[in-house]
């Protein structure tokens, strides 16, 4: 209905959200999701009054005083069909629906801006690529696709944010993504709702949606100077990768740049693409990701380096587009460069 | 056409002389009874005792959630509450409830045998029961766990130091209790059926039953290895679904709920049955399409496999399989909604009366409709993204399963209360607790709809104030709610001495238990009975009645 009449929407939603009984619809898809919302409260009501009527019908109309002989009826073949069909056709029309919107949920587009979410028990660690780091709070600006890359440190979390209707899982060992787009400026609640221990009720925050003049302004209050991918140079040099992974001919390990997102001919034949969970697999899991031409001679870094570490690195890894800076920071293993901007994400 | 007409009354308003009741005397007899009926018994008083436990669990949840801010008891505590009233009215209540009891009184009579196929596996059954019920007292007291009904690691694994095995092991052995029992009725109902009783004039009672049994007996199994494997995991550490380890997380899910979603139409599918026998016993007419109500039971039973995914849409799997699983749900649903449509149609022209089953069975329609079209809700994927894990869960899954199954149980209660114990409870009473129940299940869990799209997460101590209206309303329907479960227990309890004799066939149904004395023999039949009718053929009823009459 959004589409139809936007504004017969926004006075629907408003009297909703009035009456307590509606949250506020703060992203792009609230709007989607709440159409559909709609349409299946429509198809419930109809199937109460539908059977509601039939129910009371039938037994207003054939009560033992008024119908003492029952009429015995085998069935209908026409019927059975027809209830079969119509409910089969609603809800393959639902499943469609449901499935466009989650498509449209779940497929970040390409440009979207990275924020990196760490979960453990029981709080929510948010890390900007411009070294912005928050606890409990999440800023964004309005009118841009950010995309959440996520992962857990402990157990199952999940990450909600009712006002954008979005919702992911945050699970240790894997990165999950979720994006949105948010569209009113506002402050919104983000809870975890994947039961995760004790103060799972108190593993809430606030999501803070500024205009994008607000949100400039706050990424430069609040950068800590240091990125994302400079933390991760850092990592890379402190924890030794470069001295394999240096660039020159001679070195025991690939080159790292313009890794990211590219196919890669594995020693056993196979071919991996470099993503995110790729990347953080392979300081963590050497062994399984050997690829063509190379000794599997690569140290694990389990237990070495924390979830945060690692997005740090992975980062890094991203952000290498050519060998120079690391050749460069070999030398100076500190940084003084300015934070890069958000870099535009490639979909693998 | 003939008229049904009301016999006089043959028990001469006293109880049978004997009937398995009163076969044997002595506490021991009922321990060590192989008979169906008395083990039923037992298992009706000991779930009786497990439901209203998780309803003192859910009344101090209700409570805790009056206001906002964690402050009846501490978060742990809490935590422990929900886990304990989810175990509990899962495992010990729900799964059990309509086959432990009703099934396991009624399905021998209905098919005309003297008991099920393996009397001394049924009686082992229920202590197998009995200790896992044991095992959950013991970690109650030994000071709970907080796991979550659904034990989700690595969270049960590695992070509580809480009794989890001990809980664990209840499930396992609970388990096994569902598996015997559910090899018991298809061996039973394979073997066992009177002369006559073809497959197609068995009683949607049995049919269901038998769908519900194919259930326990493949989906218990992996319920037991998942369980198995978190102990391992805690103990040993095995590492299975330890991301450190190379185990995938996600695997437990997989494994847990592959049980667990098939488990709630465990849960159901006897209830469909119960609602079958009472809706057509109190219209006077066979069931609307028989056969594709029975159909859609085993329909239910094995497509009800293939959509476990279901509730992991937002954890991770890829789009493609969520869309794989999304439509397998929708199709599912289409059986649970041809049944509604049959019930509803076999009213039509029949000869309505509205006796206390009658009326839980008529809650149950309104209270599952809403339960499975919400459903929907949940199987479409983008919504379910907004929906999953919040208070629409919760009310969802109440609408289904206290809603359906707990009126459908009731119903069936009240329905063969007069069979099982001789003795009609009294109606206007019984009457007054099937309204009160609906109206205090409405207030209760509609707003925990509301609630839940506003994004109130489930399984919170405390809540953000905005929310609490909605969980006043709730907790206020939750008191209703209780009173309406609490009438039950006093009036049946009290009918036990006080109620007026039932005689043998006090609804005038077609079923082989009621062509039996009430209560039964042990031996259930004198002489094997052969059956030349078909299921809920009243006009054969009516024949023998009129055959009847003459006779005296
Ligand atoms: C007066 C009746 C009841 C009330 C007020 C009630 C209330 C609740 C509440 C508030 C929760 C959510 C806890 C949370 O997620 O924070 C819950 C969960 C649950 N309830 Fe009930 N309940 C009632 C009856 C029942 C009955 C009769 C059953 C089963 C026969 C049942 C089965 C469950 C299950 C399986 C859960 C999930 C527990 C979990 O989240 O681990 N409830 N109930
Ligand atoms: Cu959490």
């Amino acid at each position: 209905m959004s589409y139809i009449s936007p504004v017969l929407w926004q006075f629907l939603t408003k009297w909703l959200t009035y009456f307590a009984i509606w949250p506020q619809e703060a992203s792009t898809v609230a709007p989607m999701a709440d159409a559909l919302y709609l349409f299946l409260w429509g198809m419930t009501v109809v199937g109460m009054i539908l059977v509601g009527a039939l129910v009371f019908v039938f037994s207003v109309r054939y009560r033992a005083q008024k119908h003492p002989e029952a009429v015995q009826i085998e069935g209908s073949t026409l019927l059975e069909a027809t209830w079969t069909i119509i409910p089969l056709g609603i809800f393959l029309f639902v499943f469609v629906w449901g499935a466009w919107l989650y498509f449209r949920i779940y497929n970040p587009p390409a440009n979207a801006m990275q924020i990196y979410i760490v979960g453990k028990q029981w709080m929510w660690k948010a890390e900007h690529p411009g070294g912005q780091h928050e606890i409990n709070a999440l800023h964004v600006p309005t009118g841009r696709p950010v995309q959440l890359t996520m992962i857990s440190q402990d157990v199952f979390h999940s990450y909600s944010i009712p006002a954008f209707r979005v919702k992911r899982e945050v699970i240790p060992g894997r990165f999950t993504t979720v994006w949105f787009n948010a569209t009113t400026p506002g402050t919104y609640h983000l809870f975890c709702t994947q039961y995760c221990g004790t103060l799972h009720s108190g593993m809430i925050g606030e999501v803070t949606v500024l205009s994008p003049d607000d949100y400039q302004r706050w990424t430069e209050q609040s950068t800590s100077g240091m990125s994302l991918a400079q933390n991760g140079e850092r990592l890379f040099n402190s924890l030794g990768c470069n001295s394999c992974h240096n660039g020159t001919a001679a070195a025991r390990g690939p080159v790292l740049a313009g890794v990211y997102g590219s196919k890669i001919q594995m020693d056993d034949g196979t071919t991996q693409i470099a993503t995110d969970g790729w990347l953080r697999d392979t300081i963590l899991n050497p062994s399984q990701h050997v690829p063509a031409g190379y000794k599997p001679i690569m140290p694990t870094y389990q237990g070495q380096v924390s979830e945060e570490g690692l997005i740090d690195l992975v980062e890094y890894i991203k952000n290498l587009k050519s060998n120079y800076r690391n050749q460069q920071t070999l030398v100076t293993t500190q940084s003084n460069n300015a934070a890069p901007t958000t870099p535009d994400m490639v979909k693998p | 056409m003939s008229t049904i007409v009301s016999l006089p009354d043959q028990s001469t308003a006293t109880l049978p002389k004997r009937s398995y009741l009163n076969a044997e005397h002595g506490l021991l007899s009922w321990l060590l009874t192989g008979d169906h009926k008395r083990i039923a018994m037992l298992y009706l008083v000991s779930i009786t005792f497990f439901f209203f436990l998780g309803g003192f669990f859910a009344g101090m949840i209700r409570l805790e959630l009056l206001t906002p801010v964690g402050d009846l008891m501490a978060a742990d505590t809490y935590n422990k509450m929900f886990t304990m009233h989810g175990i509990v009215m899962v495992f010990l209540f729900l799964v059990p409830s309509v086959p432990a009891t009703l099934g396991n009184f009624l399905i021998p009579i209905m098919i005309g045998a003297k008991d099920l196929a393996f009397p001394k596996i049924n009686l082992l059954s229920w202590y197998l029961y009995m200790i896992g019920g044991t095992f959950v007292l013991a970690s109650l007291v030994l000071g709970g766990v907080d796991t979550g009904w659904t034990f989700t690691t690595p969270l049960s694994t590695h992070y509580l130091n809480t009794h989890v095995i001990t809980t664990a092991t209840a499930i396992f052995i609970a388990g096994f209790s569902s598996i015997f029992t559910g090899l018991n009725f298809i061996v039973t109902i394979h073997r066992m059926r009177a002369p006559g009783m073809t497959w197609f004039r068995l009683p949607l009672f049995v049919w269901s039953n038998y769908a519900a049994s194919i259930m326990m007996v493949l989906g218990t199994p992996v319920l037991a290895i998942a369980i198995t494997l978190v102990a391992l995991e805690r103990t040993i550490g095995i590492g299975v679904f330890d991301p450190a380890k190379g185990g995938d997380p996600l695997l437990f899910q997989h494994l847990f709920w592959f049980y667990s979603h098939p488990a709630v139409y465990i849960m159901i599918l006897p209830g469909f049955g119960v609602i079958s026998e009472v809706i057509s016993t109190f219209s006077r007419k066979r069931v609307f399409g028989y056969t594709a109500v029975a159909f859609s039971s085993v329909a239910i039973a094995l497509f009800g496999f293939f959509v476990w995914a279901h509730h992991m849409f937002i954890m991770g799997v890829s789009n493609y399989s969520a869309l794989v699983f999304s439509l397998l749900t929708m199709l599912v649903a289409v059986p649970s909604a041809i049944k509604i449509f049959n019930w509803s149609f076999t009213l039509q022209k029949g000869s309505i009366t509205f006796e206390t089953p009658m009326l839980y069975a008529f809650g149950f329609i309104g209270l599952f409709t809403i339960g499975g079209l919400t459903g929907v809700f949940l199987g479409s994927l983008g919504m379910d993204i907004h929906l999953t894990e919040t208070y629409f869960i919760v009310a969802h899954f109440h609408f289904v399963m206290v809603g359906g199954m707990l009126m459908a149980f009731l119903s069936g209660v009240h329905f063969w209360w007069p069979k099982m114990t001789g003795r009609m409870y009294p109606e206007s009473i019984s009457k007054l607790a099937a309204v009160t129940t609906f109206i205090g299940f409405i207030l209760t869990f509609f707003p925990q709809f509301v609630v839940g799209y506003l994004g109130m997460p489930r399984r919170y101590h405390a809540y953000p104030a905005e929310f609490q209206v909605l969980n006043v309303l709730s907790t206020a329907g939750a008191t209703v709610l209780g009173v309406g479960y609490l009438l039950p227990l006093l009036y049946l309890g009290w009918s036990l001495k006080y109620g007026a004799i039932a005689g043998n066939n006090p609804w005038q149904a077609t079923g082989l238990e009621w062509q039996i004395q009430s209560p039964p023999l042990t031996e259930n039949f004198l002489e094997t009975p052969v059956v030349e009718w078909e299921a809920y053929d009243y006009e054969w009823l009516a024949k023998k009645q009129q055959a009847e009459l003459s006779h005296v």
